[in-house]
């Protein structure tokens, strides 16, 4: 099959922004937690939060690292492979992102070194102070991100001026209501990330028989942290879910799986939509859910996809399955988080292998859900870039050949598989030894700037 | 507005090409010893530093997408090949830096990484650089060329010249932060780069001069503006002296004062316009609801901050380094 400039960019894209979000996901959840492990060792003087904050500091370095050398790539190929997008959504998009950078340099440069550096030279106070400014940078990084896509999904507060888009109102654009459900939506899954890698590893630990006291604070933390984000994730979720009724209307149709107007609308729980037939196969659909879902009304009229002409037609099949992969990973994380909170509570968990288990292979989870979760909104934009404004054909780079977009897909695909299996191997080293290990007086060495290297100064190193 | 972020863009830029430079230097530099006490006193020299260095890199790329959407999009556009190889080169040269210290078997192919993701980095920048200069095929604001436009004679000497260059800054680095023989062998290399650096340096200008009638009349119309080659003269002077007599600190020194003069006399060139000689510098900004969002908050607080650390982060690692303090 001769792949087009247009489709090699799209996979470039699309592989470059996957590989990355998975890191920043994982470092914003973890900044977050290690302020309150932080706060809880300054609060009750126990040595078991020190021990695991230290050892998730280093977890922690590792995975900013290789989100900041994944992430450079992102900032350029807006222009090498987009410059259409970048030339006339750059007076939006432009500041937007250098925001975005500018509080990113801003973490890593100071208060990040202080975590690394600072323990014997700040007072406690700072120190924490230290680790919350961290964890509100990730936070800050990941709004402006947000800011950023939400304004291609929702174009709002600007004006079409001389070939361009022009900001006329910031503050529409910051405060765009699409935006404040979308960022929370992204922060809590990544909450929701940093809550389940830390009790899979706890669970690891407990089913090893190694490092138990530090398990149990994992162990605990963690499911107790889930069950409490879950519930209101699945709200914002459907809050996301209006704003694409409202919005997106062909989105919303697609991800439903919803091929004509009906009324009142059922809801395809699974199937499998036959783009070319216009149907869904193997569907279970259970009636009147539908319009419920959509508008809380039992009655209310759901537009189909063939209401839409078939070039405003997103693809179906991707936004469909994505969309209950992540739903499907959600509902298994409640369960887990539940179970796991309630034995907790008896104080039984630890006897209970298999619940310990399936807590431990469910860290994958929180990933595919963000990864399937982004698949559906961003393949759920097509054909636009910006919605309804710029087409993703019209996007592109007018000059690029297919030679130079393959050239660069191997290379990037390439140099990510390099990076991506030896940073999994070290993250997995450092997880595999355990804290226990971690001498309690030892300051992680190491620069600031080269959060990677605090992986070597390990003493435990071979 | 406009000339506010033009300065912060040069600035950015400037900082970027003086201390990545002394980085992509240093790693090319690295290949000219097999000894293992040389090369991690060489490692250690930048280890603290080129990550932040890099990070320059983005401010740069992110204050030209906002600022300048019409260069970040034609340059881009333009220079896909190149910018894409860079970015693995750097890449490459980013990690073989923290994972050849924890490789036993693979050490040689992150050496290689190491040295071959420095040289192809600083190659394709200077190739930019020349590419630019010699003019791009570009109408009605948008690029018309080729993917393989920027790859001509002109584009490759720079390449070159930018390498040497590099590997000059890299080498005085080296001169200043390292003791011994690594410092000894810096003090050798830095006469022969300079001759090299000086001599590529001069066919470039002439070059330029020669074959584009609009740079040449500007500097034969204002012969004043000769004054900024005569400064440059002063900095290879300095550097020479400085080889001969065995400073430490004035190796390095005259090194970014030739770059500065460089950069310098690459602007007088030009300016206004931002790609010669389509573009200008008004023509490219973006609108001014676009800077003054930029300004009120990243500009005038965030970038002065950026500035204070990155000093505050040299003055943390001043002085020689101790190879035995470094882990590499």
């Amino acid at each position: 099959m001769e792949l087009s400039a247009l489709m090699l960019s799209r996979i470039q894209f699309a592989f470059t922004v996957s590989f990355h979000i998975i890191f920043p996901s994982l470092t914003i959840g973890l900044a977050a937690w290690l302020t309150v492990l932080e706060a809880m060792h300054q609060l009750t003087g126990k040595a078991v939060y020190r021990r695991v904050f230290d050892f998730w500091l280093k977890i922690f370095g590792v995975a900013f690292g290789i989100g900041v050398v994944s992430g450079v790539v992102l900032g350029f190929e807006f222009g090498t492979n987009w410059s259409e997008l970048a030339r006339l959504s750059g007076p939006v998009q432009g500041p937007l992102l250098t925001y975005e950078t500018f509080t990113a340099f801003m973490l890593e440069a100071s208060f990040f070194g202080v975590l690394l550096f600072g323990r014997s030279r700040v007072k406690p106070g700072f120190y924490l102070f230290s680790a919350a400014m961290v964890a509100l940078g990730t936070m800050f990084s990941a709004f402006w991100i947000m800011v950023n896509n939400s304004w291609m999904q929702h174009p709002v507060g600007v004006a079409f001026i001389d070939g361009r888009f022009v900001p006329t109102d910031w503050a529409a654009i910051v405060f765009s209501p699409v935006v404040w459900v979308r960022f929370p939506h992204m922060l809590l899954a990544s909450y929701l990330t940093g809550a389940f890698c830390v009790a899979a590893t706890g669970a690891w630990y407990t089913l090893r028989r190694v490092c138990e006291p530090e398990a149990k604070v994992m162990l605990r933390m963690g499911l107790m942290l889930a069950t409490v984000i879950m519930p209101v994730q699945l709200l914002f979720g459907h809050l996301v879910g209006d704003y694409v009724h409202d919005y997106q209307p062909v989105k919303f149709a697609a991800i439903e799986g919803r091929w004509h107007d009906e009324q009142p609308a059922a809801e395809v729980v699974i199937g499998w939509p036959d783009e070319a037939a216009e149907t869904n196969r193997y569907a279970v659909s259970i009636p009147v859910l539908g319009s419920l879902i959509a508008t809380m009304t039992p009655n209310s009229k759901e537009v189909g996809l063939t209401s839409f002409p078939k070039d405003q037609r997103p693809p179906v099949l991707i936004p469909f399955l994505a969309f209950r992969v992540m739903v499907g990973c959600g509902l298994l994380m409640l369960l887990v988080a539940w179970l796991g909170s309630w034995y907790a509570f008896k104080d039984r968990l630890e006897r209970k292998t298999g619940l310990l288990w399936a807590t431990y292979l469910s860290f994958p989870l929180p990933f595919v859900a963000i990864l399937t979760g982004w698949f559906a909104a961003e393949v759920g934009r097509q054909p636009w870039t910006v919605w309804g404004v710029l087409r993703t054909a019209d996007a592109l780079t007018p000059t690029l050949t297919p030679q130079a977009a393959s050239t660069s897909l191997v290379v990037f695909c390439t140099t990510y598989l390099v990076i991506f299996s030896f940073g999994t191997y070290y993250v997995y080293k450092l997880l595999r030894h355990g804290p226990a290990s971690i001498a309690q007086d030892h300051a992680p060495t190491g620069s600031a700037n080269r959060p990677l290297s605090v992986a070597a100064a390990d003493p435990l190193h071979d | 507005m406009v000339t506010y972020w033009s300065v912060i863009l040069a600035v950015s830029m400037l900082i970027y090409v003086l201390l990545d430079g002394l980085d992509l230097g240093v790693g090319m530099l690295f290949g000219t010893t097999t000894d293992d006490a040389r090369r991690r006193s060489m490692l250690a020299s930048i280890s603290p530093i080129w990550d932040g260095n890099e990070t320059w890199l983005i401010v740069a790329g992110v204050v030209l997408w906002g600022a300048f959407p019409l260069v970040y999009a034609t340059l881009l556009g333009a220079f896909y090949i190149p910018v894409s190889v860079m970015l693995a080169g750097l890449i490459f040269r980013g990690v073989s830096f923290e994972f050849r210290v924890h490789a036993q078997r693979s050490k040689p192919l992150w050496n290689f990484g190491l040295i071959a993701g420095s040289f192809v980095a600083a190659f394709m920048q200077g190739a930019m650089v020349g590419a630019l200069a010699q003019g791009l095929p570009v109408a009605d604001g948008r690029f018309v060329g080729t993917d393989m436009s920027w790859l001509t004679p002109f584009s490759v000497v720079s390449g070159i010249a930018l390498c040497v260059g590099y590997m000059l800054l890299g080498a005085g680095w080296l001169a200043r932060k390292c003791e011994g023989q690594t410092r000894d062998a810096a003090f050798r290399a830095i006469p022969r780069l300079l001759v090299v650096v000086l001599a590529l340096l001069v066919v470039l200008f002439v070059h330029a001069l020669a074959s584009n009638l609009a740079v040449m009349s500007r500097w034969m119309t204002r012969p004043v503006l000769f004054l900024v080659p005569v400064l440059g003269l002063m900095a290879v002077v300095a550097v020479w002296h400085a080889a001969a007599q065995g400073r430490d600190k004035l190796a390095f020194t005259g090194g970014a004062a030739l770059f500065v003069v460089a950069y310098g006399m690459f602007a007088i060139s030009f300016w206004p316009y931002i790609v010669p000689f389509s573009i200008t510098i008004d023509q490219a900004a973006a609108p001014m609801s676009s800077l003054s969002f930029m300004f009120w908050g990243a500009g005038l607080f965030v970038f002065p901050l950026m500035l204070i650390y990155t000093v505050c982060s040299y003055t943390v690692f001043r002085g020689k380094v101790e190879p035995s303090a470094e882990h590499y």
